[in-house]
């Protein structure tokens, strides 16, 4: 039995000729330990797939299975990192952290939350921001709160939907570290839904495309056969790293033109230059 | 390592179509002065097509929306074709990050826009033609009529690219044009844009944050250094054939090298 088992899952929405089939023959199995990426496309049911397994929704058919337990709503032993950030806009950085910490934390003493909350909020370099509420911050900063706060909880699961997409690269290679240094120190599993493949190669053990919906189901796994801790410069001059990666690549590809559809017709562009209307002093 | 300067003196002024010499450009401040670039020069070669990469905040949009003519000079030049910029003109045209359409508008009505502006001369139904040419081209032709904010993001976008085209600038400028796109349509509208661009070889100056797409689209990377008082830190010409076709670009022994290269640049 695995740490996580999604087995023949379909999720549909709505009903009858509004009925749009979302996910379809998804199966996924997940170790204790393991980092797994799912790399995925716009529209392709990413963050539905992201909900059946953090309990927000269930699956028309098929079974979630955690610690061989179906899912039946959500819990702290899993911690989600949206990719809409889901922050509470009336409470201030440190509040909406210390929510999340009080919950998974019941028993700790005052001092240790403060600590621990204070501790995460400058991990994401927040605190110069700490009593800022939400609409007072940048795009940025708002998905680093995010983070602070799944981090904060210590979850037995990371489960994050495309937690990095709205950071400039540096702050993304940073925050990277980071997620992987708490996942390897406390033996933690790990699922990140990313389009982007470097970042799923660079933290994963697991790299599993999701097609473009409707009817999304999971494509074939890519091993990445590359040692811990990885290095982003000195993997381009591993030839594991280029094989793989030039596979998924490749792989994402062909699916891509699969998806365009090549317009036949052609239009003829008239012989014509544009006057020139540049100012002249 | 050659600067563009050195370059620069070896090419007759007839190469060039794009010119930025000791360009300087300062916001006031509460604090004083705050200079975000300065000492910059770059050159564009006619047909050239460019990247800029740097960290967030280093002036890369500015320098851009400085040669747009959305954004005054503080001091030094720009100049296209010898002649120095005077605000924003149809012979640059600029492709934002967000598509910035006219919501209420059609994606025809949108390309229209431009292309009323630069071709008074000639008549509706050649007007018409040239906003169907490259709508076709990116691959709307069956989205002609529907209203921008009916189209996804992705859609936009390419409305935005035909647009740009469809005004046959002298230069093209594009700031980070894929950067809110998912990796798939990225790809996608990478392909769309350097297949027009290839039959027309207008100069282009692309901001990017993504180091492949810098590689498989231009002739050289412009590497900047972070601000205060940013400049031309490093430039890498990638020296692949065109038309490149991307799994060959992929496999060629030169491209982690490349990639290596640029990696190292923004991650120091």
């Amino acid at each position: 039995m695995a740490y996580l088992e999604l087995n023949n899952i379909t999720k549909n929405f709505g009903t009858g000729s509004d009925m749009t089939e979302v996910l379809d023959d998804i199966n996924l199995h997940i170790e204790e330990g393991e980092f797994v990426a799912i790399v995925g496309f716009t529209g392709s049911g990413k963050t539905t797939l992201v909900n059946l397994i953090n309990g927000l929704e269930t699956p028309t058919s098929g079974e979630v299975l955690f610690k061989g337990k179906p899912v039946e709503g959500t819990s702290h032993e899993r911690g989600v990192i949206f990719q809409n950030y889901s922050l509470l806009p009336w409470l201030t950085v440190y509040q909406n952290v210390e929510m999340a910490v009080r919950e998974a934390f019941p028993n700790e003493s005052k001092d240790f939350l403060d600590k621990r909350i204070k501790e995460y909020i400058a991990m994401v370099n927040l605190s110069p921001a700490i009593s800022k509420r939400p609409k007072e911050l940048s795009g940025g900063m708002r998905q680093r709160v995010s983070v602070a706060r799944a981090l904060a909880m210590d979850p037995e699961m990371i489960i994050m939907d495309e937690p990095l997409g709205a950071l400039d690269a540096l702050t993304r290679g940073n925050l990277q570290d980071e997620i992987l240094n708490i996942w390897n120190k406390n033996k933690r599993t790990a699922l990140l839904i990313t389009n982007d493949v470097d970042e799923g190669i660079y933290m994963a053990d697991r790299i599993i495309p999701l097609k473009p919906g409707p009817k999304a189901t999971l494509g074939p796994e890519f091993k990445i056969n590359i040692d811990r801790p990885r290095d982003k410069t000195l993997l381009n001059d591993n030839p594991e790293y280029k094989k793989t990666r030039n596979a998924i690549i490749e792989y994402l590809m062909d699916i891509g033109n699969e998806r365009s559809s090549n317009s036949t017709i052609q239009y003829e562009l008239p012989d014509l230059q544009p006057r020139d209307l540049r100012w002249r002093a | 390592m050659e600067t563009s300067q050195n370059i620069q003196e070896t090419l007759s002024s007839n190469e060039i179509m794009l010119n930025l010499t000791d360009l300087k450009k300062v916001y006031p401040t509460p604090n004083g002065d705050y200079v975000v670039l300065e000492d910059l020069n770059l050159y564009v070669k006619k047909e050239e097509f460019i990247t800029i990469i740097g960290h967030s905040g280093c002036g890369k949009t500015t320098m851009l929306s400085m040669i747009a003519g959305l954004n005054e000079i503080t001091d030094g030049k720009i100049s296209i074709l010898g002649s120095s910029i005077k605000g924003p003109g149809p012979d640059r045209g600029v492709i934002f990050q967000s598509p910035s359409l006219m919501p209420w508008m059609t994606a025809m009505e949108n390309v229209m826009l431009g292309v009323n502006k630069v071709f008074p001369h000639g008549n509706k139904k050649e007007r018409e033609d040239i906003c169907k040419y490259y709508l076709n081209k990116v691959g709307l032709s069956g989205a002609f009529h529907k209203k921008a904010s009916e189209l996804s993001q992705g859609m936009q976008q390419r409305v935005g690219i035909a647009r740009a085209f469809a005004i046959k600038p002298k230069v093209l400028l594009l700031d980070e044009p894929f950067g809110m796109l998912d990796s798939l349509t990225r790809g996608e509208l990478q392909d769309v844009l350097i297949e027009i661009w290839n039959k027309e070889k207008i100069t282009a100056v692309m901001i990017t944050h993504d180091v492949d797409e810098a590689i498989f689209m231009s002739d050289r990377v412009v590497m900047m250094t972070s601000g205060p008082s940013a400049k031309i830190g490093d430039i890498l010409p990638i020296e692949f054939e065109r038309p490149r076709s991307r799994k060959k670009v992929l496999a060629h022994n030169d491209y982690y090298e490349y990639r290596k290269h640029l990696i190292n640049f923004l991650e120091h």
